[in-house]
């Protein structure tokens, strides 16, 4: 857009706007549609349920919230596009969204310039490490499930494993991050094993891997398909050794599409897959089982840890705007970084200025597929 | 031994996917040297109509059927209403229109289904047959039998019947196809109808064992379209033999050498025998008329 057209848009814009609609804009791109649509699609449905029930309750600071939502369908450069025209000319003063790493990755870049926050919905670490000033994101990472899953495996007794992991983005950002925290646990890697995102069988490598002596347990990190073949494999060839899933497949559809093998997998996963089994007095238990209710019953959908996300985002960037009593880019992303004890669906946020992210290894569950469904592993 | 025997399970059930991925191409290449990439689609539809249509409450041959008849119907469909109405294109523009038909079926299908994964129950259950220590899915068994079949068939059908033959001659020269009174449209339907039956097919048979999803095509059609260039365009043994060819590479490659090269070694030895034998290994040798 030309200086002069952007101009003639601007004072369009001051001409027309009527001071009298007290709203808040908070702007969204998320997936909706696309390859990454199964993250966007529950994060964009849990965004437009949560303003509708904000305003519902009064709105925030005696205002109104008006969501400006775009769909950039995966693709990081709508992503920007979608972030400028939400700053620009929607004049939002914050943002959610970013379902994947590589959206995000490009909104990042638009925030830092025009100075305005943005809580992302992607679980890369490389979001919040090293810390951006504008920048905030929901999800726990890739490491912290690698850590989880290490913990439980070393009160198991468990120091050698076997990896297997899908050559796509999710598959291979894991793999590395596991590496890197591995040494910290003392267990190491015998057999490092990949399969391509869409292949149909990979008893060849799990066949490699149950031939190696001294594997103690197989870890499988992947998304999609993937998994789902990996433990029905797992279970054609009849391997004993205990298998470790990724937080990539934690929800119900793994479970169905794994079948019968599935049962003993254990993997780390969100509050919100197994709300029915928090006990009363757990600190998520409210607004777990408050959030999936209210998902489930509009959409009729089941709640996702995604849509989770999308649930953090907004109530963390709604209760930040609350604190600093004014709906101003700097005052808000102050706030934001001031967040302690925040409960979400995901976990406890406690931002800092190093740290914005705020989530703990509290925030995973172990988790274990028992007969067909999940229940929380020792 | 074992490992062996494993890995040669593997490489025959997925290239028995292949191979029947592979033999959907034939038909269509046959009646119009046109390679059709919408392919692919028709292996998603024959695995999510089968899907939605069981999750309804048919019985599971049944949806498989209506599956086979709605991506035939989908075929018909695609070729009059797209293809036939670029008769005179050159060969490249009806191949970039069934680039566009695929990219439109799968963003239909996204709207039509959803986008989650979906499976339906093997047809003998999921019980792994042992093959001296190594193991096998029944329904690997059915992939390779129904390859197996659709290869007979199309063998029979090519160079036994006048139809078969119709369609071959409508490729080699369609104004001389006419001239001894074969209804070249008819033929290119009929190709369209009988590739895109045999595409849901191999969705059906493979659903099982590779799940199934609105995306799905576009990965199996580029592997069946490898292995039916390997095999050699447009000959049902080229193509079953280009299949299995391809999945026991890979298999052996991901035993042996390292899963990381899988995709790699195949693809590599693809181009080696496409440089050798530029006609694919049971391909015939063009003659043109110069």
């Amino acid at each position: 857009m030309s200086f002069a057209l952007r101009t003639a848009a601007v004072a369009l814009l001051l001409g027309t706007a009527a001071p009298a609609l007290a709203e808040i804009k908070i702007g969204a791109t998320v997936s909706e549609t696309g390859p990454a649509s199964s993250l966007g699609d529950p994060e964009a449905k849990t965004l437009r349920m949560l303003v509708e029930e904000i305003n519902a309750a009064g709105g925030v600071l005696g205002e109104k919230i008006k969501l400006i939502a775009y769909d950039d369908a995966g693709d990081p450069n709508k992503a920007r596009t979608f972030a400028t025209r939400l700053i620009e000319d929607d004049e939002v003063v914050a943002i959610v969204g970013g379902s994947t790493t590589g959206t995000t990755m490009s909104i990042m870049k638009v925030v830092a310039e025009a100075e305005i926050p943005f809580i992302s919905l992607a679980g890369a670490i490389e979001i919040v490490d090293p810390v951006q000033t504008w920048t905030f994101k929901t999800p726990h990472t890739d490491r912290m499930a690698c850590a989880k899953i290490f913990e439980n495996m070393k009160t198991s007794g468990i120091t050698r494993i076997g990896m297997i992991s899908g050559s796509d983005g999710f598959g291979s950002s894991m793999h590395k991050q596991c590496l890197q925290i591995i040494g910290d646990y003392g267990i190491e890697v015998l057999v490092d094993e990949t399969y391509g995102p869409t292949d149909a069988d990979m008893t060849p490598q799990l066949t490699n891997i149950r031939g190696k002596e001294g594997v103690q347990a197989i870890l499988n990190a992947g998304f999609g398909q993937g998994p789902a073949i990996v433990t029905r494999n797992y279970g054609q060839l009849g391997i004993k050794t205990p298998l470790y899933q990724s937080h990539g497949v934690a929800s119900k559809a793994f479970i169905e599409l794994a079948g019968p093998a599935s049962n003993g997998v254990k993997l780390p996963g969100t509050a919100i897959l197994v709300a029915n089994l928090l006990k009363q007095d757990d600190p998520q238990y409210g607004v777990v089982n408050a959030y999936k209710k209210a998902y489930e019953d509009k959409n009729g959908s089941p709640a996702s840890t995604f849509g989770g996300y999308a649930h953090d985002g907004l109530r963390l960037l709604v209760d930040a705007i609350g604190r600093a009593g004014k709906a101003e880019p700097k005052a808000i992303r102050d706030a934001i970084e001031q967040t302690k004890g925040y409960v979400g669906v995901t976990g406890i946020v406690n931002m800092s200025p190093t740290d914005h992210l705020g989530l703990d290894l509290t925030a995973f569950r172990m988790l274990e597929i028992k007969d067909g469904n999940w229940a929380l592993a020792q | 031994m074992t490992e062996l025997l494993q890995f040669v399970l593997s490489g025959v059930t997925v290239g028995a996917v292949y191979a029947l991925v592979a033999l959907g191409f034939t038909i269509i290449y046959n009646a119009s040297n046109v390679v059709n990439f919408a392919q692919g689609e028709f292996v998603m539809l024959g695995g999510m109509v089968t899907f939605f249509a069981w999750q309804a409450g048919l019985p599971l041959p049944l949806a498989a059927a209506l599956a086979i008849l709605a991506a035939a119907a989908v075929g018909v469909a695609l070729n009059k209403l797209a293809v036939e109405r670029a008769r005179g294109a050159p060969v490249v523009s009806l191949i970039i229109i069934t680039i566009g038909a695929s990219i439109f079926l799968r963003g239909g299908a996204q709207l039509v289904f959803d986008k989650q994964l979906h499976r339906f129950p093997a047809i003998s259950g999921d019980e792994p047959i042992n093959i001296g220590g190594a193991t096998i899915l029944p329904q690997g068994l059915w992939v390779i039998a129904g390859a197996a079949l659709v290869f007979a068939l199309l063998y029979v059908f090519f160079t036994r019947t006048l139809t078969g033959k119709a369609i071959l001659a409508t490729a080699n020269n369609r104004v001389a196809a006419r001239l001894v009174g074969i209804n070249t449209d008819h033929m290119m339907t009929l190709s369209f109808a009988l590739s895109a039956a045999i595409g849901a097919l191999a969705g059906v048979l493979m659903t099982p064992i590779t799940l199934t999803s609105y995306d799905l095509g576009v990965a199996y059609a580029l592997k069946g379209f490898a292995a039916a260039m390997l095999g050699g365009m447009g000959v049902p043994a080229g193509a079953l033999a280009g299949g299995l060819l391809l999945g026991l590479i890979e298999a052996l490659t991901a035993g042996y050498i390292s899963s990381v090269y899988k995709d790699a070694v195949a693809f590599i030895v693809i181009l080696a025998v496409l440089f050798a034998m530029p006609q694919g290994l049971f391909g015939r040798k063009s003659t043109d008329r110069v």
